[in-house]
């Protein structure tokens, strides 16, 4: 009986472990009041992040330690679930900063996370795009609920060698071509693109804004991603095993970041990317400050000295994508030459309006009907695609 | 001074004998330094576990919410996607079983009863040494092995047999876990078979049975408790890894291990993760049943 009581030991030691963290629930209170800071003051020493991978490259997190003493700790998460989940965490006092995208911000706003920022102890901020000054996907009854930081487009990533013609619609990876050779993320926003291609390849399901989805036009999504499944290698989770499937040849198109594209061709591996004809989903990211956060001055500091047009140059160009701040422009240049147009640093404001910036599906439809599907509704379909 | 030692030496004779006098305190003073742990750490978190399994999650707060309901066990039971999932998951624990027991008996077969001394110590060291690297490391190895333009198919290429396209795919995890659980079965085999007299192989062949007759009657049913044992290490370790999935699994291979990952870290949803953690501590309850039944906690 004592071997039997061992052997129960063994055999649910994992799964009561995976699970034994269950004692930490969330408790977030309401919005938090109070004032603003009106000066930055001194650094705490350190700064716990929760961002996107490629976010906290050496290449400007060194230079910030070296000159404010706040040594940077990154957690990269693969999906806006996984970044709400942990800035909840532990109370929310686990993590200072999170660089949220349209699909996060919201929730992190409503769910009492995040706290609001004071815009003018960032002064680059007077420097970003007007849209994304005070965008509705961080500003919330005129409180900046943090500062914008870069934003750009999913892209489909293809190994030139392989993928012949070159592709220029997302029909692509929806068709039994490439069939096994094929990811996308494994994330559920990955619903709204294809609900973008379905918007171009069915007009009659009348779908205007691909995060708005009534149960029918979800459903439709749906049945075109069970279709897509059997043709999928792996859901990539991280940007780095996407890259490592490209690498070694087991995927050669999918879903994908610039930042892929970016890392790829500097390991000589044959990619290209591109926005297909049927346009692309997009990120707008924010860092914003926990309600809890521990290291606030730090957190000042570091939104600062991302907001530098200098920083701003190197991670739009580390990353791929289009810095916020108009500035940045001939930093670009200096780093690579052509990178301010490649990565449309200088484009007009229509092509920031032509790209469908991630939010959170909520039931309110824009047409002022409640007959869309929130997002736990497109968590379930997920997994029942996915899983 | 001489005193004092002799008053220590007499209040230590005291407590000695108040000890041999009372079993009973002997024994709570032993065991209530593992006891405390088992109840306070170990039957906390089950208990804790089997509770929060009851609770749910307010999908706009992310807060969880202490009322009692059944919700999570009717989702387990009504979307289909979580009996696909269980399935898969109990489906490949079994397999890897089944294949490492026909891996283990004849290595451990040769290894304990036809290799020299010197040799079985050699081989001994050999089923050990995975074990002392990390499992994330060998699972990783695995990728790069498994990969299209990864060693298989390089070698495969290279003696003119085409490729196979087996990365990332059920194919994949079932020869990961095959070789990540094998020394767990093939310790308590070679230990059973090491324990098979000499001379009940000896009576058999005075019987008249051959070789194949002796394995079947005489050795097999010795080593049954043996197997037993090394399956119940091999079925549980793979019925609770989300790991192995994540890295070397496909579209469509997630474990419950993975949904109960991904339910608390990136969904937030601890209850329906407490809830699914449940199903395979039932199998496991089962599974060790039967097990005792064959005789594998004699084995061990």
């Amino acid at each position: 009986m004592k071997l039997a009581r061992m052997d129960w030991a063994l055999g649910t030691l994992l799964t009561v472990m995976t699970v034994g963290v269950c004692a930490c629930g969330s408790s977030s209170s309401g919005p938090a009041s109070g004032s603003l800071p009106t000066a930055i003051g001194k650094g705490e020493g350190q700064l716990n992040l929760v961002a996107w991978e490629g976010y906290a490259q050496p290449e400007w997190v060194k230079p910030f330690e070296a000159q404010t003493g706040c040594q940077v700790h990154a957690k990269y998460a693969g999906s806006s679930d996984e970044m709400v989940t942990l800035m909840r965490q532990g109370g929310g006092t686990q993590y200072d900063m999170v660089s949220a995208s349209g699909d996060a911000s919201l929730r992190l706003i409503r769910g009492g996370d995040v706290q609001p920022m004071n815009v003018s102890l960032v002064p680059e901020w007077k420097n970003f795009i007007p849209q994304l000054q005070s965008p509705p996907h961080n500003t919330v009854d005129g409180k900046h609920y943090g500062i914008s930081l870069q934003w750009g487009p999913n892209t489909l990533l293809y190994n030139t060698r392989a993928v012949t013609p070159a592709p220029t619609s997302w029909a692509t990876i929806y068709s039994p071509k490439y069939s096994g050779a094929i990811t996308v993320p494994s994330n559920p926003i990955q619903i709204a693109d294809a609900a973008l291609y379905l918007s171009k390849a069915n007009p009659s399901l009348g779908i205007t804004d691909p995060y708005e989805l009534t149960e029918a036009q979800l459903d439709a999504a749906t049945k075109l991603l069970q279709q897509q499944r059997p043709l999928i290698k792996k859901y990539w989770a991280l940007a780095s095993d996407e890259i490592e499937l490209f690498k070694n040849g087991d995927v050669v198109i999918g879903a994908s970041w610039p930042y892929q594209t970016n890392t790829l061709v500097a390991d000589k591996v044959p990619v290209k990317d591109l926005i297909p004809v049927q346009g692309a989903t997009g990120w707008a990211d924010t860092w914003m400050l926990s309600a809890h956060a521990k290291h606030p001055n730090c957190a000042y500091k570091w939104v600062n000295w991302v907001s530098t047009p200098k920083v701003q140059a190197q991670q739009a160009i580390s990353f791929g994508e289009t810095p916020a701040n108009t500035k940045a422009c001939p930093y670009m240049e200096q780093i690579q030459k052509g990178s301010c147009t490649q990565y449309h640093a200088n484009a007009p404001s229509a092509y920031f309006d032509s790209i469908k910036f991630w939010k959170t599906p909520v039931t309110q439809c824009g047409n002022g009907k409640n007959d869309c599907m929130d997002y736990s509704a497109w968590q379930q379909k997920w997994t029942e695609i996915t899983s | 001074m001489s005193s004092s030692f002799a008053a220590r030496r007499t209040a230590r004779i005291d407590v000695s004998a108040a000890l041999f006098r009372r079993p009973w305190l002997r024994a709570t003073l032993l065991l209530s330094a593992p006891g405390a742990w088992f109840v306070l750490i170990y039957m906390t978190a089950l208990a804790l576990l089997f509770i929060s399994a009851l609770w749910r999650v307010d999908s706009f707060t992310g807060n969880l919410v202490h009322s009692w309901t059944l919700d999570n066990f009717k989702t387990l039971f009504t979307v289909p996607v979580y009996r696909t999932i269980a399935l898969r998951t109990i489906g490949i624990a079994a397999a890897v079983t089944v294949t490492d027991a026909i891996l283990a008996v004849p290595f451990a077969f040769y290894a304990a009863r036809m290799a020299p001394k010197r040799l079985q110590n050699v081989l001994f060291v050999a089923v050990l040494i995975p074990l002392w690297s990390s499992y994330l490391v060998r699972v990783y190895a695995w990728r790069l092995i498994l990969a299209k333009d990864g060693i298989i198919n390089w070698v495969l290429g290279n003696v003119g047999l085409g490729s196979v396209n087996i990365g990332y795919s059920n194919w994949a995890m079932w020869i990961v876990f095959s070789y990540i659980w094998l020394p767990f079965m093939i310790l308590p085999v070679w230990s059973a078979i090491e324990r098979v007299p000499d001379s009940y192989i000896e009576a058999s062949a005075d019987l008249g049975a051959r070789g194949w007759r002796t394995f079947r009657t005489i050795l097999m049913p010795l080593i049954l408790p043996g197997l037993a044992a090394g399956s119940i290490f091999t079925f549980s370790l793979t019925l609770g890894d989300f790991i192995t999935p994540t890295l070397v699994g496909g579209a469509g291979s997630d474990f419950i291990g993975n949904v109960v990952y991904q339910s608390v870290g990136i969904a937030n949803n601890v209850p329906f993760a407490a809830a699914f953690a449940t199903v395979p501590l039932v199998i496991m309850g089962l599974y060790l049943l039967l097990a005792r039944r064959l005789g594998a906690f004699e084995a061990l």
